[in-house]
C-alpha cells in the first residue's frame, strides 16, 4: 500500500458534525497521493469534499483516522506545529484569492517564504519573481492586489502557494469565481505545474469539465469514496 | 526574524488604517500630556506651598510660655512638703519668656544627627511711633545668616539685603504692611519704644513681604544684638531656639525629647501647621485620579479601534493562519499593532506634556506671599514622565490583549468555508 512517491495518506479518516443532531460527514475515508499526481475531487454539494480537503490541509483537526504527510503522521500534533507543516510543505488556492490588500503583490508572494526564514530575503524575492514570470504575470509585481483582475488575482494566489516549493498544493474550487477564460487559464496553469514541474495536486471542484482532464478522479456521495477512476 | 516579520506585518496593517490608528494614538497622547501637564503643575504647586511651611517655619520650635510654674519655689522646702499653702497674690517675675542656658542648649542641640541647623530668635512686643500715633508691632531678633540659610528669610525679601541687618548697626526690616501705614521707605528712620519705655531709633534698610496681613502689618526683624541692646539683654537672651531638622517626620517625637530634656515648651511643625499635610494629599489624589480616567478612556478607544480590525481582517487572519503563521504570531501581529499605537501616542504625549507644561510655566502668578516668583510653579520630574509613559505602554498592551488573543483564536475554516 505504502510507496515510496507517496505524498499524502488518508487512512480510514471520519467526522461528525454535531450541529443541530450528530450528523456523519466523512465515512471512512482512504486513498493515497503519489508525487506529480493531478487528481480532484468532485461530488455534490455537501458530499464532505471541502470537508475532507480541510482535514488533509491539517486545518481541521477533530477528526478520527490518521494522515500521513511524507510518511508522518499529522495526529496529536500542537496547532503551532500545524502551522509550520501548512508553512513548510502545503500550499493553499482558494475560490477567493486572499491577499492582503495592504502589501503589494511582491510581497503577498513573499509573505510565507519569510515566515518559514529559510532563504535570505534578496533570495526570496528573486524567488518570488521567478513564480511570477513562471505564471506570466511578473508585471504585476509592484502593484496593490486590488487594482488586479479577478485571473490575475488568482495566478498571484497559485505563485503564493508554490513559493516555498510544497510538497503538495490543494485548492478548493480555485476556478469557481473565474469566467471561462480565466479558468481554462488557471487551469492549463495548474495542469502545467504538474506536468512540467512534477507538483502534486490535489483539488476540490464541482466542475466536471476541470475534473475530466485531471489525471484522477475521486468521487464523493455522502462521505464515502464512490469511484477513483484513472483519467486516460 | 520572525518577531521582525510579525511587526512588518503589524506596520503594514496599520499604515491601510492611518486615520483610525492616528485617532487612537491621539487618545493615548492626550492622556498622557494631561497626566504630565496635571501632575507637573500640581506637584509644583504643593512644593511650593509645602515649601513656604516646611522650608520656613522651625520644624521644633523651643521657646517658654508666660505661665505659673507647675511647681511654685515654696513646694520645693522640705519642710513645707506636704501641707496646703495659703500664699495668695503671686506675680510673675520678668524674665518668663527667657530659655535658661540657650547657647549651651543650641550647642548641645546643634550636635544631634538628626538636625541639620539651629537658629536662635529673640521676640519682642514693641510700639512704633509714627507721627501722632502708635503702632504696636512685633521685632523678631534673628541670627541673619543662620535664618537665611535655615529659613530662606530672602525669600520674601521685597526691597534691600537680609545681610544689612548685620552690617549696618540699630538697623530694621519692616513688613510692607507696616511701613505702608507708617508712611516710610528704606532707608528712612524711625522710633520704637521698648515695653520697659526706652525710645531707640531704628534705621530701615530693607522691607519684605510674607502674604500674611497680619504678619506683614506688625512684625519687622533685627539683629540678635540689636534687640538685645533694645531690651537691656545680655548677649545670651534667648527667647526662641529654632531647629530645622534632616527628616520632618521626626519633629512631634523630637519636640516631645527636646521638651523633657531641656525643660522648655516645644512645639513641632505638624502640631502647628496639621492643614498642610492633607491639602497635599488631596491635591495629589485628584491629579492622578484625573489622569488614570484619561488614559483609561484612550485604552478603550484602542481596544474598540482593534476590535472594528480585526473584524476587517477575519480573511487576511485566515489566510496567513493557511500560510503557516501560528495562533501566537497573530497574537503577536495585534499586540504589536497597539503597541505601535501606545509607544508613538506615548511619546507624543510626553512631548505635548512637556510643552503644556512649559506654557504654564511661563504664564504670570503674582502672589503677595512669594515676591520672587512671577509664574506659576511646574515640577519637571523625569519621574512623572516614566510614569507616563509606563502607563500608557501597560494600557496599550492590555487594551490590545484581548482583541489579539480573540484575533489567534479565530477558525481559518470557518472564515474560508464561509465564503
Amino acid at each position: 500500500m505504502t510507496n515510496k512517491n507517496t505524498v499524502l495518506q488518508a487512512i480510514d479518516i471520519c467526522k461528525d458534525f454535531y450541529d443541530p443532531v450528530k450528523i456523519r460527514v466523512l465515512n471512512h475515508v482512504s486513498f493515497n497521493i503519489l508525487k506529480g499526481e493531478f487528481i480532484s475531487i468532485i461530488g455534490k454539494s455537501g458530499c464532505g469534499k471541502s470537508t475532507l480537503l480541510y482535514i488533509l490541509s491539517t486545518m481541521d483537526t477533530v477528526y478520527d483516522g490518521d494522515i500521513l504527510l511524507n510518511g508522518n503522521s499529522l495526529k496529536n500534533r500542537s496547532n503551532a506545529d500545524l502551522a509550520k507543516v501548512r508553512n513548510e510543505s502545503i500550499g493553499f488556492v482558494f475560490q477567493f484569492h486572499y491577499l492582503l490588500a495592504e502589501f503589494n503583490v511582491l510581497h503577498n508572494i513573499m509573505l510565507p517564504a519569510l515566515k518559514l526564514n529559510k532563504f535570505s530575503r534578496q533570495e526570496i524575492e528573486h524567488r518570488a519573481m521567478e513564480r511570477l514570470r513562471q505564471l506570466g504575470v511578473e508585471d504585476q509585481a509592484l502593484k496593490m492586489p486590488g487594482q488586479l483582475s479577478g485571473g490575475q488575482k488568482q495566478r498571484i494566489a497559485i505563485a503564493r502557494a508554490l513559493i516555498n516549493d510544497p510538497a503538495i498544493i490543494m485548492g478548493d474550487e480555485p476556478t469557481g469565481n473565474l469566467d471561462k477564460y480565466n479558468s481554462d487559464l488557471v487551469f492549463d496553469l495548474l495542469s502545467k505545474l504538474t506536468h512540467e514541474f512534477g507538483q502534486t495536486m490535489l483539488i476540490v471542484t464541482h466542475d466536471n469539465d476541470f475534473a475530466r482532464r485531471t489525471d484522477r478522479i475521486i468521487e464523493m456521495q455522502d462521505g464515502k469514496i464512490i469511484s477513483e477512476n484513472q483519467v486516460v | 526574524m520572525k518577531p521582525g516579520l510579525n511587526l512588518i506585518i503589524a506596520w503594514g496593517l496599520l499604515r491601510a488604517r492611518v486615520k483610525q490608528s492616528v485617532v487612537a494614538g491621539v487618545g493615548v497622547t492626550f492622556g498622557i500630556a494631561m497626566f504630565i501637564t496635571l501632575t507637573g503643575f500640581m506637584t509644583g504647586l504643593n512644593d511650593l506651598l509645602d515649601g513656604l511651611i516646611i522650608n520656613r517655619t522651625a520644624h521644633v520650635r523651643l521657646y517658654n510660655e508666660v505661665k505659673p510654674a507647675i511647681k511654685q519655689p515654696i513646694e520645693y522646702v522640705q519642710k513645707y512638703d506636704h501641707p496646703k499653702h495659703f500664699i495668695s497674690s503671686i506675680k510673675p517675675k520678668e524674665h518668663g519668656k527667657e530659655i535658661y542656658d540657650a547657647p549651651r542648649i543650641m550647642e548641645s542641640i546643634s550636635k544631634d544627627p538628626r538636625v541639620s541647623g539651629v537658629a536662635p530668635k529673640v521676640v519682642t512686643q514693641v510700639f512704633f511711633n509714627a507721627g501722632e500715633i502708635e503702632i504696636a508691632g512685633v521685632v523678631n531678633g534673628i541670627d541673619v545668616l543662620e535664618e537665611d540659610r535655615l529659613f530662606a528669610f530672602s525669600d520674601n525679601v521685597l526691597e534691600g539685603q537680609a545681610i544689612d541687618l548685620d552690617h549696618v548697626s540699630n538697623s530694621i526690616f519692616l513688613g510692607k504692611g507696616l511701613a505702608d501705614k507708617m508712611l516710610v521707605k528704606k532707608g528712612d528712620v524711625i522710633q520704637v519704644s521698648t515695653p520697659r519705655g526706652d525710645f531707640v531709633l531704628l534705621k530701615i534698610v530693607g522691607l519684605f513681604q510674607v502674604g500674611l496681613a497680619d504678619f506683614d502689618n506688625t512684625q519687622s526683624y533685627t539683629s540678635m544684638e540689636t534687640i538685645q541692646k533694645l531690651l537691656g539683654k545680655p548677649a545670651s537672651y534667648i527667647t526662641d531656639i529654632q531647629v530645622k531638622l534632616n527628616n520632618i517626620e521626626d519633629a512631634p517625637d523630637m519636640a516631645k525629647e527636646f521638651a523633657n530634656i531641656y525643660h522648655t515648651d516645644a512645639v513641632d511643625i505638624q502640631t502647628a501647621n496639621a492643614q498642610f499635610e492633607t491639602g497635599t494629599d488631596v491635591r495629589n489624589i485628584i491629579s492622578f485620579a484625573v489622569s488614570i480616567v484619561l488614559l483609561i478612556v484612550a485604552g478603550f478607544g484602542i481596544y474598540n479601534i482593534l476590535n472594528m480590525m480585526i473584524y476587517e481582517k477575519m480573511d487576511s487572519i485566515a489566510i496567513m493562519k493557511a500560510t503557516g503563521f501560528s495562533g501566537s504570531d497573530v497574537k503577536q501581529v495585534f499586540l504589536f499593532l497597539s503597541m505601535i499605537i501606545g509607544v508613538s501616542g506615548g511619546i507624543a504625549g510626553l512631548l505635548l506634556g512637556f510643552t503644556l507644561s512649559s506654557i504654564v510655566d511661563n504664564i504670570p502668578f503674582v502672589t503677595a506671599a512669594l515676591p520672587k516668583i512671577n509664574t506659576f510653579p511646574v515640577n519637571f520630574n523625569p519621574v512623572y514622565y516614566g510614569i507616563g509613559i509606563v502607563f500608557a505602554l501597560v494600557t496599550t498592551y492590555i487594551a490590545g490583549l484581548f482583541p489579539a488573543r480573540k484575533a489567534s483564536h479565530i477558525d481559518p475554516v470557518i472564515i474560508i468555508r464561509g465564503k
